[in-house]
């Protein structure tokens, strides 16, 4: 039997399989830690910073973390969650995210996020970048002014031969997420499906459809994100 | 006791977030009766009469005149708010943004498949009477300081209800989840 | 032409993926830039997508899909470049190229393009032209190099002083560049002779006993992180693996540190045989240097004194008589990333890829280069060691203060009489090194370079070591001239923006906002809320992955701290709130497409 070991989130007593990571531990005793990039049964990368706790008055990442015994667990403070509100916002200036004419507004994982911190207006000043759409494959859109970098898709959709269909370009404030051109335009259906599945905002669009979903219908329209979790 | 007084404008947007004020159904008896409008589409007031207590503004500031339009009413309302996606972040007509102006000027009359071959004499409106258009459209908060927002395209009526008149009877503003939706 | 030497540099390196940055560094150092078909044919040959490639390439700023002249310029943007006239250097250089910074003649045959610190603050302006180095420019310098270039001449032979001193002017390495060893402490010192402790150390001593003397000794790493040696090699000895690697860290990138290039220069015996010591204790039978990219003009020099070693057996097979022990040594170009000197960005740079940090734990020492157990240090660190085994734990120990032991290699730069290296023993205060180094009449000092502090002349008296002021090397002084916020601590956050490897969303976005708030201060439109905006906003670069992320806008925040009323003289008095707004501007564009005179 795996080992099973002790630790607090803001103080309520929680016990894990040891060795799994905080955030897989926190859902697991019904605690909810925003996250953004992690994908389930993805490697976790860690690269959005949302989920981010505090132990030891360190700063760490929750979905790269492993949870260990007597782990004394900061999460839901007004310090931490100010924190990701900040990051969100970051993310809402740094690109072009123009919810009302995003195909993905309702479903859009960002956006929901800044639903359930009550983002009002971001506290920094929008940068408005000039992004590109790279329209040039037959099943998917990739649309750069709603990227936010998380690297889901670039971590999940891979070819036969284990190849990466989507890949940073550059660096910095300036990096993309770039589609092959090559394996792009061969993608399976199964793996385009799985790509536009896995993006948590509109970057990643199926072509030729759009807002099937009504207004009221969708994903976070009623409840925010992270609502099936207790606390 | 005098009634608050309201003020509002639309600037670079599409009146939407105005249809939607006035989209309280009955209620909109009971706002007449709360308050008194005064500089407003609504009411066609064109110059403010008298200081405000709220001046409520929909649209970003894509030229001259929308930023004249929104001193005056930071000069003239004790209490400014943003309301719609437009004023809060450029909204659509911020689509132009990470493009130059010169492009999209040459792009909206010389070069676009609607008037390519059609402005001979290749001139860009500029006559003094229009409006200087700015290098991109601007969040309302980027030009003066805005007390509150309300986010939405348009926001929905209970949010706009809601704001007001918590504003006005200076009670706490009820937020629940579905009221507040950038779409 | 150009595909004979793609295929060439991909069969060099066995069309191995983990190689793919020499293939690439190969090739653009051979054609000046990798083509489309170039990409196509590495990805066919190595396996890879089309993007996969270009992600590699699109990372360091040294390799470019696009030419960048037969004759490359990259003239140094560093803080102290500036501060020696780079300005009028920089002019004349594009006068007399005839094209600007960031571009290619169009005959193709020169570029001009910036670079962040290459390692010769010492020496400064400097630029890299074909990967040799040129210092001390002047603009009477820069015409005749730019005559020398039209007239065809090799790179190699366009020096018109004498060469550098000591092994500068080696046969393998001809170089101008000067060492400008100010003070030699135990480590520089050359007392020594090669090879000493493997044939008479080694050979006596299990690799546990070595390991113990290094604890003994209490060195910690001299990158600037600073964790205690000893205890990373025990970590690694005792990690599960067949195949461990030493990797040392030469991606000297901080702005202001030039005392790698000097150690590199003068004692790459002692470095290697650093590297053997921590290859025997670990267990490793492979060592990479890690070189970066700036210093790529050392490479042939260092392969040769490796071919030299091997010669010796000091490297290779029953290396110095030990059966059954086998190292060898092998160099790993970098292409220009500061993040690289994170061990773990270094390691997947290594790999073949892009250098991002990688999330720990999992750490190196455990799982590192390929998977396996991997200790990166610093070459001065295991050019320490070597001296530790000659002399002692003990020794090395009684030498600095209590908790930091040893001594230091200190970059020094910027205002004062005699920069250069300087070796200390830790402990000294900062009006010490001053009064060292011939600087009066200071305003400011950047300890531990842009990624350090901006500290004033209230904390001279503050010591170097690891309780107080801890540094990896770099020590730029600022007299009173100088002004901090302009030309200082917007060039170091610029710096910082361009090196982001832009994985986490506050390193990447933030740094580029709390640069706009200094420039809203810097014009005139600052009021005190950006001042606590600035405050608040910095605490998230402490959620970022890696070090540079923690300390990309320490420029801004540490100078602030520091130097407060340098920012509180240019607010707006009496003022709440301002944006910065200002319509003239936002309006000057359109009115000048439409032919309009701007009325109000």
């Amino acid at each position: 039997m795996a080992d099973i070991i002790n630790f607090t989130i803001d103080g309520k007593e929680c016990m894990a399989e040891k060795g799994i990571f905080i955030l897989q531990a926190a859902k697991e005793n019904d605690i909810y830690i925003p996250s953004l990039c992690n994908y389930e049964g993805v490697k976790p990368q860690g690269s959005c910073r949302i989920c981010s706790i505090k132990t030891n008055g360190q700063f760490v990442t929750a979905c790269t973390t492993p949870v260990a015994d007597g782990m004394e667990i900061e999460n839901n403070t007004d310090e931490i969650n100010d924190m990701r509100k900040s990051i969100i916002e970051l993310l809402f200036v740094e690109g072009n995210h123009f919810c009302p004419a995003c195909e993905m507004s309702g479903d859009c994982e960002l956006q929901a996020l800044a639903y359930r911190f009550q983002m009002m207006v971001p506290r920094f000043i929008y940068q408005f970048p000039l992004r590109e759409i790279d329209a040039r494959h037959p099943k998917i859109l990739k649309d750069q002014n709603r990227c936010i970098r998380c690297k889901r898709c670039i971590r999940t959709i891979k070819d036969e031969k284990g190849r990466s269909v989507f890949a940073f370009y550059g660096r910095g404030k300036n990096i993309e997420v770039n589609v092959d051109p090559v394996l792009g335009s061969k993608l399976t259906d199964k793996l385009a499906a799985k790509a536009i599945e896995v993006c948590p905002v509109g970057s990643i669009l199926p072509r030729e459809k759009g807002f099937r979903t009504p207004i009221g219908q969708r994903k976070f329209d009623h409840e925010p994100i992270g609502s099936e979790y207790k606390h | 006791m005098s009634k608050p007084v309201i003020a509002t404008a639309t600037l670079a947007g599409c009146f939407g977030c105005h249809m939607s004020l006035l989209d309280i159904d009955e209620k909109i008896l009971d706002l007449i009766e709360l308050v008194e409008f005064n500089k407003s589409p609504i009411d066609d007031i064109k110059n403010f009469t008298k200081k405000c207590d709220i001046g409520l503004i929909e649209g970003g500031c894509c030229n001259s005149e929308n930023v004249h339009v929104l001193k005056d009413f930071r000069n003239n309302c004790k209490i400014l708010i943003s309301f719609g996606e437009c004023a809060i972040m450029g909204g659509l007509p911020a689509f132009r943004n990470p493009i130059p102006i010169k492009e999209c000027l040459e792009e909206a009359y010389l070069n676009g498949p609607s008037v390519k071959g059609h402005n001979e004499s290749g001139i860009l409106p500029n006559d003094d009477e229009i409006p200087m258009m700015l290098d991109k459209v601007y969040p309302c908060h980027e030009i003066v300081k805005i007390d509150y927002f309300l986010p939405g395209c348009p926001p929905s009526a209970e949010l706009i209800w809601n704001a007001l008149t918590a504003l006005i009877s200076g009670k706490e503003m009820n937020l629940p989840y579905e009221v507040i939706k950038f779409d | 032409m150009e595909n004979d030497t793609v295929y060439s540099a991909i069969s060099k390196y066995n069309q191995d993926k983990t190689r793919l940055m020499d293939i690439l560094i190969e090739i653009q150092d051979n054609e000046n830039y990798i083509s489309d078909d170039a990409v196509r044919i590495i990805s066919e040959k190595l396996e890879l997508s089309i993007v996969d490639v270009e992600q590699t390439i699109s990372f360091y700023h040294f390799l470019s899909k696009k030419s960048l002249g037969k004759y490359t310029i990259y003239l140094n943007n560093s803080v102290i470049s500036n501060m020696n006239g780079r300005q009028i250097v920089a002019e004349t250089f594009e006068n007399e190229v005839g094209c600007k910074f960031g571009k290619v003649t169009e005959d193709g045959t020169i570029g001009l393009f910036d670079t962040a610190c290459i390692g010769m603050s010492d020496q400064e302006p400097a630029a890299l032209i074909n990967g040799n180095v040129f210092i001390h420019l002047t603009p009477f310098r820069v015409k005749e190099i730019v005559r020398d270039i039209r007239a065809g001449k090799d790179v190699k032979n366009m020096h018109t002083s004498y060469l550098g001193g000591g092994q500068n002017k080696s046969e393998y390495l001809k170089s101008v560049v000067r060492n400008n060893i100010m003070r030699m402490g135990p480590v520089l010192s050359d007392d020594y002779n090669p090879g000493t402790i493997i044939k008479k150390k080694l050979v006596q001593l299990a690799p546990e006993q070595v390991i113990e003397e290094i604890k003994t000794s209490n060195i910690r790493g001299r990158g600037g992180a600073g964790f205690p040696t000893g205890f990373k090699w025990e970590f690694c000895r005792k990690a599960k693996g067949d195949k461990k690697y030493i990797l040392c860290n030469a991606d000297e990138g901080e702005p202001g540190t030039f005392k790698d290039r000097v150690i590199l220069t003068e004692r790459p015996k002692l470095l290697f045989e650093g590297m053997v010591i921590a290859g025997y204790s670990i267990g490793a039978t492979e060592g990479i240097l890690y070189l970066r990219y700036e210093y790529k003009y050392l490479k042939n020099y260092l392969e040769n004194i490796l071919e030299e070693t091997r010669g010796k057996n000091l490297l290779g097979k029953d290396i110095g008589g030990i059966k059954g022990f086998n190292f060898d040594i092998r160099i790993q170009l970098g292409a220009g990333a500061y993040v690289c000197g994170e061990e773990s960005a270094l390691i997947e740079s290594v790999e073949g890829k892009r250098g991002e940090p990688r999330d720990r734990p999992p750490f190196p020492v455990e799982k590192g280069y390929n998977d396996c157990p991997t200790v990166v240090n610093n070459v001065e660190t295991l050019c320490s060691v070597v001296k530790i085994m000659l002399n002692g734990g003990e020794w090395y120990s009684s030498l600095g203060t209590h908790e930091s032991t040893g001594t230091k290699v200190l970059s020094i730069s910027g205002d004062c009489r005699y920069p250069g290296i300087y070796e200390v023993e830790w402990g000294l205060t900062i009006s010490d090194i001053l009064d060292m180094v011939g600087a009066t009449g200071v305003q400011a000092i950047q300890v531990g370079g842009p990624s350090g502090s901006l500290i004033g002349p209230e904390e001279f008296e503050r010591k170097l070591c690891y309780s107080d002021l801890v540094t990896g090397g770099s020590f730029i002084i600022f007299n009173y001239n100088r002004d901090l916020l302009k030309n200082v601590v917007l060039n170091f956050t610029d710096f910082f923006i361009e090196e982001s490897c832009g994985s986490c969303v506050p390193c990447r976005a933030m740094t580029p906002l709390l640069k706009q708030k200094l420039e809203k201060i810097l014009s005139g439109n600052g009021v005190a809320n950006d001042l606590e905006d600035i405050l608040k906003w910095g605490k998230l670069m402490k959620t970022n992955r890696c070090g540079l992320g923690h300390t990309a806008a320490n420029p801004i925040l540490t100078s602030l701290k520091n130097f407060r009323y340098l920012y509180e003289e240019k607010l707006e008095r009496g003022k709440e709130y301002e944006t910065g707004f200002n319509l003239e501007q936002a309006v000057s564009e359109s009115c000048e497409a439409t032919t309009r005179v701007p009325n109000f």
